[in-house]
């Protein structure tokens, strides 16, 4: 490792990206920032702003990608896989726990009523989130419109997903391109 | 169909998912509420949003929704498939192309893919919340807490687990209908 102090073994990705889980509540990227930057130091500020561009530019979970390519940064293949089933073990057993408990209670009224506010706020955070992403589209009309095709294709219309992403983001890449500032 | 005889389907629906979610787990919600509501109807939307809603109360990455729905399917096996399905893919490429990223670090076609799928991926965020809503916004109460909640999560930094209790809660009071 290049300026980190430390290299971690197994054992200290998989107990790392375990504390991640535990504690990520509503989002775990600030914890994972904090935990390899300036907890564990496993790594500079820039070799994991380096790494998350890489993790939010390919599909999937960012923060399991992230997982993925620390471990195999420090200890290869088996280091990803022991950072993979350390930040997912908790939360699965969790939220199975949380499930089996729902289903045996979601008849009760004060559980649908509950739910029903649960519900209605989760998904106020997708809208909110949704509404951050598109914030820098504010300048870029071209890429609103392209925002607002892929909206109708995909709530309205319902088209299936992969041959409408597999024209509409080499079509948005290009528009990009032609259209850059 | 369920049980173990649900587990290859599982498998397809979630692998198929994970290489286009592009702009994290978020994007492919509406894809996943299509698959399992629509083509294979085991659930209704309804049903959808709640699962959705559980998994952002517990802890850990977002898309724990996938777990909940194998869960379901096809108990601890089908939690298991369908997790894996939905990160393996992804995982694997991330796993593949790390070293080959930092070596393109400064070229330009990198800036200009990313800010190409920008608009797509808000495009796809914007479906979900809409697929969302669609079934959580049941009248005019649950229409407000979602408007005002939509507002706390932009405009303060506080703790989303807070909202999302504070929500539960005015559920259970009755006070949204």
């Amino acid at each position: 490792m290049r300026d980190a102090p430390a290299s971690p073994g197994l054992g200290a990705l998989f107990m790392g990206f375990f504390t991640i889980g535990v504690c990520g509540f509503g989002g775990v990227l600030p914890w994972a920032r904090r935990m390899v930057v300036e907890q564990r130091r496993w790594m500079t500020p820039a070799e994991f702003s380096e790494l998350l561009g890489l993790c939010q530019f390919l599909p999937g979970g960012n923060t399991i990608n992230l997982a993925v390519a620390v471990g195999a940064r420090f200890a290869g293949a088996a280091g990803a896989v022991a950072a993979f089933t350390g930040l997912m073990a908790a939360p699965m057993a969790i939220v199975i726990g949380l499930g089996v408990l729902y289903a045996r209670t979601s008849d009760l009224p004060i559980v649908r009523h509950g739910m029903a506010g649960l519900a209605a706020t989760a998904s106020a955070l997708v809208l909110a989130t949704a509404l951050k992403i598109a914030a820098p589209l504010r300048v870029r009309p071209i890429g609103i419109v392209v925002a607002l095709a892929t909206f109708l294709a995909v709530a309205v219309l319902r088209w299936p997903l992969p041959p409408m992403l597999l024209v509409a983001a080499p079509l948005s890449i290009l528009l990009a391109w032609r259209f850059r500032a | 169909m369920s049980g173990p005889a649900a587990l290859p389907t599982l498998a397809l629906i979630f692998a198929q998912l994970s290489l286009l979610a592009f702009g994290g787990g978020a994007s492919v919600l509406p894809e996943m509420q299509r698959q399992v509501v629509q083509v294979h109807p085991w659930m209704t939307s309804g049903e959808f949003a709640a699962l959705y809603a559980l998994a952002q109360a517990a802890p850990g990455p977002n898309m724990l929704i996938t777990t909940l729905i194998g869960w379901r399917m096809a108990g601890l096996g089908g939690a298991l498939v369908a997790t894996l399905s939905l990160y393996a893919p992804a995982s694997l490429l991330t796993f593949c192309t790390a070293n080959l990223w930092y070596r393109f670090r400064n070229a330009p076609w990198r800036a200009l893919v990313q800010r190409g799928l920008l608009p797509v991926t808000a495009g796809l965020i914007m479906a979900s919340a809409a697929v969302l809503t669609h079934s959580t916004i049941t009248g005019w109460q649950t229409a407000l807490l979602t408007g005002a909640a939509t507002l706390v999560f932009l405009l303060t930094r506080l703790h989303p687990l807070i909202v999302l209790a504070a929500g539960a809660t005015l559920g259970v009071l009755g006070v949204l209908g």
